[in-house]
């Protein structure tokens, strides 16, 4: 198992170095630092001479690959991309465009993240399988057609509508909680209300959706065909041998995401302003934050990967069937 | 899934339901008993060290912390300087060319400014100036000293120390450090007399940093510059620059203690993003005690601060009460400001209407809601606003929006009658009363010139008006018929937008930026606008960096730009038209190139007088050239409305003055019975929700137990 | 003068290879009823409908055309610089005109007061009537009477246009057999119920434009309804000309990642999997600030707001289109893997035939299903995408109309006080039809092309 593991993020570092090239290009050789510059400079009064020394401190100056002014290992370690690129493998990501430290930034602004995507995800995955499972409990009947349209036309309406609406009603006319904002510690319960509310009920119609086909493929395995001719109630079939069975796909399918949960969701936080990952990473994209943007791009990759092996590691936890090799 | 959220929302009543604050408030319960101002910003500001900030949501917090020399007087209008930390305004001496102080202003050829600071200011407590056996505690500091510091509060002593002259001249000496990126240097280069050579020295020294540089700075003195004692120093200017006095009421000329910049130029400070950008040091009323830009920033009041009394005009007083309460009483009043991030329009001004906001600007959305204009024509607040006892003050800023034209150019530019007639007809079809109604509500004045209301020189419109645009008719000065326009443009040889001399269409380009909901409106617009005398105009929507380039190569061929005053003098806004300020030979800010040697000749001779007839009429000459050239499609000056609650106290709109927060005051009491009677949670719906669920459960219980049966016994 | 933009040329291979697709499936007997099994559906039946109205709306659309202008004086014809598309000149009549500012729906006058100056230099403060729409009843002075009116002569025009159709197509039918007129209607009831409501409402619609802005104006003044229908095109045109820039990635990188399999395959996992680890709307967001320097570097090519508007229209496709194709070629290798142990194509193999013509005669047609499958499902979700991606200014151009521009700026409408809700709710009715009966339609595709769909439970 831990050679297995092992073996994984091995496997990990080509993607994260491809990963990596991929960004360093989009970033460095199509944009010119001076530009980058001149925006942060601000616009009133900037002169060559401040953007030049602007990119020096930012270490924008060197050349991209090789340095030939300099000698030993300075000529690969004075360029562009040993400092924006190599340095992300350290987790040293840098200063951003406006001179902040983003690592340390980073720190700060995740758990606000985490702390609307958890209760979104678990409260969701409730009411997901409650639903899906009353579905199959009626399938093939009007209650589960009727549903399953209900699903897909709650999935059909954009995110927006659900967030804007749901800030209408709830905050404006009702005036039942904040409009936006966030707070530290137990006081931030009355913020994450209706962000997260509305995140479940954006997720309900694709994941009933998704719930329902999972357990209608467990439904028709043959073992449940069995356990129905046995004489068991059907509520019984399908919590002991459906639900329990289908878990494993369940639960595979949540730790994969598990680690992304920390990026958070980008339009849910600036429409409430909290101040998490992913308004940090819409507020980069706005201002064009470059630094920022290309280390969330490589930390999203590797809390993907990470979620990735954790996801296999959860399979031979829940099923002792399978064997990583 | 409701249910759920019921329960979190039982929860969440028995968790804050037991304080009187209401559900929405955004705010913990203790605050309502505590004298805190509440507003909101926008934006992060970038920088909070006064050497680069030149922004005014940074001035928002900065010019509460750091005091230059001189201030506005809050109550006077037109905008008047008086001293802060001076002890009176400056003498100006003029000096020939060996230095000699002389009467005659023809022999002038310095100018020398003696500057004089009161006794007895303190800077606020801060760590740098902490001593500890006589040797600072924090100026040295190992990664393992930082163990458990997140913010600079984490750091347990700090001290103070007095106000001196040396932190005036350091701060300049900062302004010439190229690796501080002051916006001003450039302009200080031409003015301060040793600043050129003292930037020049420090830029061969690009590599020192941290203490050597603090220690280059305070021991170099530059040229300039003179200490005469601890509490005066002297400046001597290139040339005479009676604006100069204006720069200095500018956070620019703060004084910085050289403690502090050592401080933080400690690398292992700035791995926590700890600062001099983010954790300002200042003698004003107030100190940043919490700096989070991402949630929220405190202002709490400075305990070192001196106290000044609520200032008072002697000869107008427009409201008796309100001043005779303030008189003789000591400010700040408050002992609190937070300042929430709010970057959604639709939350800020809900809050606001909530009353969870102390004051608001208006947008342009929310204008009906806010303002009506009565019989009379004058601009008052809806009715719905003026029973929750909101206050609405207005000032004209003095800031200019306009279209310019390129004259580098081929088509629009250069000094043709061809290109000064199409300038000229584009200026006659571009239609700023309806922009202004339609995007500002009304919020504006179309300009007739750069020069806005409130600054010397300005036309109004009535008496003095732009000729090229405007006629006198039945008392009013009305704008010209877009029948002038097209004839204009046969003049210029595009009869109906036809090129005469290729018979193709003319084509403009205007050159965007902004990916806002409003640039599509209006982009729109504008095409609208040039339709009327046939021109087709592509639009070219690209970055603020792109938009920038292309200003500096002229490539651009129309574009919209604004400016905002520096300071409350014509010549702020007549150099934006000086050929030696040209974007692209000089990367002045010049950014349409014009060029007329006219126009210079008595801008040279305009800058330096005072405010008299004299320079009235040059101004005015000037101005009639360049409405006759077009450089500009004079845009308009926007007005600023700005909307209090009735609890707030000594709300005065005052654009050049950005230290205002001082003199704010609250009513606790008011704020606080307001809040609650504006915030009654609706929980109808919350119950028939609650029901309908129970309802749904109930069947859906005895449904499966029936089909379950069913099942059983089929 | 026919004017061909970059996306019109996509568009139309799009549509193109439907025909083609379509030619093929008529000559396949096996696949030809696996589509059958969609028509007898009800749903399926509905959602065809209403999409191909949706992707005619956009066909027509995308043929541009430059108006000819004639200049006295130099007495030659140029062509103006305006882009006008067909569904344009057919709406023309209801859209030429345009209002200062924000109007309601029906409405005769401005949402907002403004200041009028009366003769005797009296300001007042009213609300200004409306220039164009709103004031011009056709058939009776009061609204409701006047709307009902509207309904009843469209529909009335709706069965005059019907009869002649009717007796155009079916004549022979009706003299044939004379007993019985009324044959072709039980060709299918639920098709010709939902055409016909999709056409009355279409007649309505423009009968009631043509009197009032059904669904207001903008800040601009710009007619609403219209607005929302330019939108079709964009919307359409994102879900489909994606899967068009990704399938030739998708089929061809997978098959050959399964097929062929060994070194190919490593190579091919390593990219798709690294482009998979991004976070779409991060690469998609990098890609787009990439593209907006390259059209500032470039201006000269791009000299017309339209092609500038559809350039990036186009790459946008293009990047959306990159970073979903990985999904399908995944899927598609995993296909392959197994249908290269099939025994036929082992077979083929034993008779000497090369690996090009295994995979177009035998692992092609087999893989087709989980593509088709694919491209529907992926539709919805990309209209659905285009929106949150403009919000976050990284869509399509602010110039272009599409619903999340509409969103976009219908954020400060929401704050406007009384409310201007119609941009929004425009902007949601017609996506959310568009997105619901793409969905209903991918589901019914899928039921019938997957063979491990749960079929006897829907």
């Amino acid at each position: 198992m831990i050679n297995y593991i092992f073996k994984r993020i091995l496997y990990a570092i080509p993607i994260l170095i491809g990963v990596n090239l991929l960004t360093f290009t989009l970033f460095f050789v199509v944009n010119s630092p001076d530009e980058v510059a001149r925006l942060h400079l601000g616009n009133k009064r900037v002169t060559q001479e401040q953007i030049q020394s602007w990119n020096e401190q930012r270490g924008y100056n060197f050349p991209l690959f090789f340095n030939q002014s300099e000698t030993g290992l300075n000529v690969i370690k004075k360029t562009i991309f040993y400092e924006k690129s190599v340095k992300l493998f350290y987790f040293d990501f840098g200063i951003s465009d406006s001179g902040r430290d983003i690592k340390y930034d980073i720190k700060q602004r995740m758990w606000p993240s985490l702390a609307i995507a958890l209760p979104s995800l678990l409260v969701g995955l409730m009411i997901n399988i409650t639903f899906a499972l009353f579905f199959v409990f009626f399938r093939a009947t009007k209650v589960d057609y009727i549903g399953v349209i209900f699903c897909v036309a709650l999935m059909s309406i954009s995110s927006l509508f659900y967030i804007i609406g749901g800030q209408y009603l709830i905050s404006k006319l009702l005036q039942l909680v904040p409009i936006s904002g966030y707070a530290q510690g137990v006081d931030a319960i009355k913020f994450l209300i209706l962000p997260v509310f509305i995140s479940v009920i954006y997720g309900i119609g694709s994941g009933t959706r998704w719930y329902r086909s999972l357990f209608l493929e467990e439904i028709e395995k043959d073992y449940v065909k069995t356990a129905k001719s046995k004489g068991l109630s059907e509520v019984s079939v399908l919590f002991n041998h459906v639900f329990k069975n289908a878990l494993i796909p369940i639960l595979t399918g949540v730790v994969v995401i598990l680690p992304l949960l920390f990026l958070g969701s980008l339009i849910v936080e600036s429409f409430f302003g909290i101040p998490g990952l992913g308004s940090y990473t819409i507020d980069a994209i706005q201002s064009q934050d470059f630094a920022i943007v290309r280390a969330m791009v490589f930390l999203g990759t590797i809390l993907y990967i990470f979620g990735l092996i954790l996801t296999d590691i959860s399979y031979t936890l829940v099923d002792p069937r399978v064997r990583l090799k | 899934m409701i249910n759920d959220l019921k329960n979190i929302f039982l929860l969440s009543i028995f968790l804050f339901g037991c304080s009187d604050n209401p559900l929405n408030s955004p705010y913990s319960d203790n605050n309502s008993s505590q004298n805190i101002l509440y507003s909101s910003f926008q934006e992060r500001p970038k920088h909070l060290d006064p050497v680069r900030s030149y922004s005014s949501n940074e001035y928002a917090f900065l010019a509460q912390i750091y005091e230059p020399l001189f201030q506005y007087h809050y109550l006077k209008k037109p905008y008047e300087l008086i001293p802060l930390t001076a002890t009176k305004l400056p003498e100006v001496q003029y000096l020939d060319s060996n230095f000699k102080v002389t009467k005659k202003v023809k022999n002038a050829r310095y100018s020398k400014y003696i500057l004089n600071i009161k006794k007895g200011i303190l800077y606020q407590n801060h760590p740098a100036f902490f001593k500890e056996k006589s040797k600072y505690l924090y100026h040295s500091l190992e990664l393992d000293d930082l163990k458990n510091i997140n913010t600079l509060s984490d750091f347990k002593k700090s001290s103070t120390r007095e106000l001196m002259s040396d932190d005036y001249i350091y701060q300049i000496k900062r302004l010439a450090d190229n690796l501080n990126h002051s916006p001003i240097s450039g302009v200080m280069q031409e003015y301060i007399y040793g600043f050129t050579e003292y930037k020049e020295q420090l830029s061969k020294l690009n590599n020192i940093s941290g203490e050597k540089r603090v220690s280059y700075l305070k021991n170099n003195k530059m040229l300039g510059i003179k200490k005469i004692d601890d509490f005066s120093f002297s400046i001597i200017l290139k040339k005479p620059y009676p604006q100069f006095v204006y720069w200095l009421a500018m956070p620019f000329f703060a004084p910085m203690p050289w403690e502090a910049d050592l401080f933080y130029s400690q690398q292992q400070l700035k791995k926590k993003n700890i600062t001099l950008n983010w954790y300002p040091v200042g003698t004003g009323p107030f100190m940043l005690t919490e700096n989070n830009p991402n949630l929220r920033m405190v202002l709490k009041r400075n305990s070192n601060f001196r106290g000044e009394v609520y200032p008072s005009l002697k000869d107008k007083i427009k409201n008796k009460k309100m001043y005779s309460e303030n008189k003789e009483k000591v400010i700040p009043f408050i002992d609190e400001a937070i300042f929430s991030l709010e970057k959604e329009q639709i939350p800020r001004w809900n809050k606001f209407l909530q009353g969870y906001y102390d004051n608001s600007g208006i947008a342009s959305d929310n204008y009906d809601q806010a303002v009506s204009l009565n019989s009379s024509g004058d601009i008052t607040l809806t009715e719905e606003l003026k029973e929750k006892g909101i206050h609405l003050s207005m000032a004209t800023a003095a800031s200019t929006y306009y279209i310019g034209f390129n004259m580098l150019d081929g088509t629009v530019g250069g000094k043709s009658n061809r290109a000064k007639y199409l300038r000229q007809a584009i200026t006659l079809a571009i239609d700023y009363e309806e922009y202004i109604s339609i995007f500002a509500n009304g919020r504006g004045i179309v300009a007739q010139s750069p020069i806005p209301p409130g600054i010397f020189g300005y036309q109004d419109g009535i008496k003095k008006y732009n000729k090229t645009i405007y006629s006198f008719k039945n008392k009013r000065i009305v704008k010209k018929n877009i029948e002038k326009a097209k004839i204009l443009m046969e003049k210029a040889g595009y009869p109906n937008g036809i090129n005469q001399k290729n018979g193709k269409p003319l084509i403009l380009y205007f050159e965007a930026t902004g990916s806002g909901a409003d640039t599509y409106s209006f982009l729109n617009w504008l095409r609208k606008q040039f339709k009327k005398i046939n021109i087709q105009l592509v639009t070219r929507v690209t970055d603020y960096n792109r938009f920038q380039e292309k200003m500096i190569n002229g490539t651009g061929q129309i574009f919209q730009w604004g400016w905002n005053a520096d300071y409350p003098d014509p010549e702020n806004f007549l150099f934006l038209l000086y050929s030696k300020n040209g974007k692209v030979k000089y990367s002045g800010e010049n950014a349409s190139n014009y060029d007329s040697k006219e126009f210079d000749k008595l801008f040279i001779k305009m800058k330096n007088m005072r405010n008299s007839i004299e320079r009235e009429k040059i101004i005015d000459q000037m101005l009639s050239i360049i409405q006759e050239d077009c450089p500009w499609i004079w845009g308009w000056h926007p007005k600023s409305f700005s909307l209090s609650h009735g609890w707030v106290e000594n709300v005065e709109s005052n654009l050049m003055a950005n230290n205002t927060l001082k003199y704010k005051k609250i009513k606790l009491n008011s704020r606080n019975k307001n809040i609650k009677s504006w915030n009654k949670a609706n929980f109808t719906l919350l119950y028939i929700l609650a029901f309908l669920i129970f309802l749904l459960i109930l069947s859906v219980f005895f449904m499966v137990r029936k089909k379950d049966r069913e099942k059983i016994y089929d | 003068m026919f004017v061909f933009l970059l996306t019109d040329i996509f568009f139309y291979i799009i549509i193109f290879s439907i025909g083609l697709y379509i030619f093929y499936v008529r000559k396949t007997k096996d696949i030809l009823e696996t589509w059958k099994h969609v028509f007898r559906s009800r749903t399926g039946i509905i959602s065809i409908v209403v999409l191909s109205f949706f992707l005619l709306i956009a066909i027509l659309d995308s043929i541009h055309i430059k108006e000819k202008i004639y200049n006295e004086q130099t007495e030659s014809f140029s062509y103006e610089s305006e882009i006008k598309s067909v569904l344009d000149i057919i709406l023309l009549p209801t859209y030429k005109n345009y209002e200062k500012s924000y109007s309601s729906p029906f409405s005769s006058n401005l949402y907002s007061k403004e200041t009028i100056i009366l003769e005797n230099n009296i300001e007042r403060r009213v609300y200004p009537k409306l220039l164009y729409k709103g004031n011009h009843n056709k058939y009776a002075s009061d609204n409701t009477a006047n709307i009902l009116l509207t309904f009843i002569i469209s529909l009335l025009k709706y069965f005059f246009v019907f009869s002649i159709f009717y007796l155009f197509f079916y004549f022979r039918i009706i003299f044939k057999s004379k007993n019985n007129i009324f044959i072709p209607f039980k060709l299918n009831k639920v098709f010709l119920m939902t055409l016909s409501i999709i056409v009355i409402l279409s007649i309505f619609l423009y009968e009631l434009s043509l009197q009032y802005y059904v669904l207001g104006t903008d800040k601009v003044g710009v007619d609403v309804l219209y607005k929302s229908i330019k939108s079709i095109r964009t919307g359409i045109l994102i879900g489909t000309l994606t899967t068009i820039v990704m399938l030739p990635f998708a089929i061809f990188l997978g098959i050959f990642a399964g097929y062929i399999g060994g070194f190919v395959d490593d190579v091919i996992q390593y990219i798709y999997t690294t482009l998979n680890s991004i976070p779409s709307v991060l690469l998609i967001a990098s890609a787009i600030l990439m593209l907006q320097v390259y059209m500032a570097n470039n201006p000269l090519n791009f000299e017309n707001i339209y092609e500038r508007a559809d350039l990036r229209l186009f790459f946008l496709c293009m990047i959306l289109g990159l970073t979903s194709w990985t999904g399908l070629c995944r899927l598609l290798r995993g296909e392959s893997m197994k249908l290269r142990e099939v025994e036929y194509v082992q077979a083929s193999k034993t008779f000497g035939l090369n690996r090009f013509s295994i995979i177009v005669r035998h692992i092609m047609p087999n893989i087709m299903h989980i593509v088709i499958i694919t491209i529907v499902l992926d539709f919805s979700a990309l209209v659905l995408a285009e929106a949150v991606l403009s919000y976050v200014n990284i869509g399509v151009d602010p110039t272009t109309y599409s619903w999340g521009n509409m969103i976009n700026a219908a954020r400060l409408e929401m704050s406007k006080e009384p409310i201007v809700w119609w941009s929004l709710f425009s902007a949601f009715t017609f996506m959310f039809i568009l997105v619901l009966f793409a969905n209903l339609f991918s589901d019914v595709v899928r039921d019938a092309f997957d063979p491990r769909s749960n079929k006897n439970y829907e």
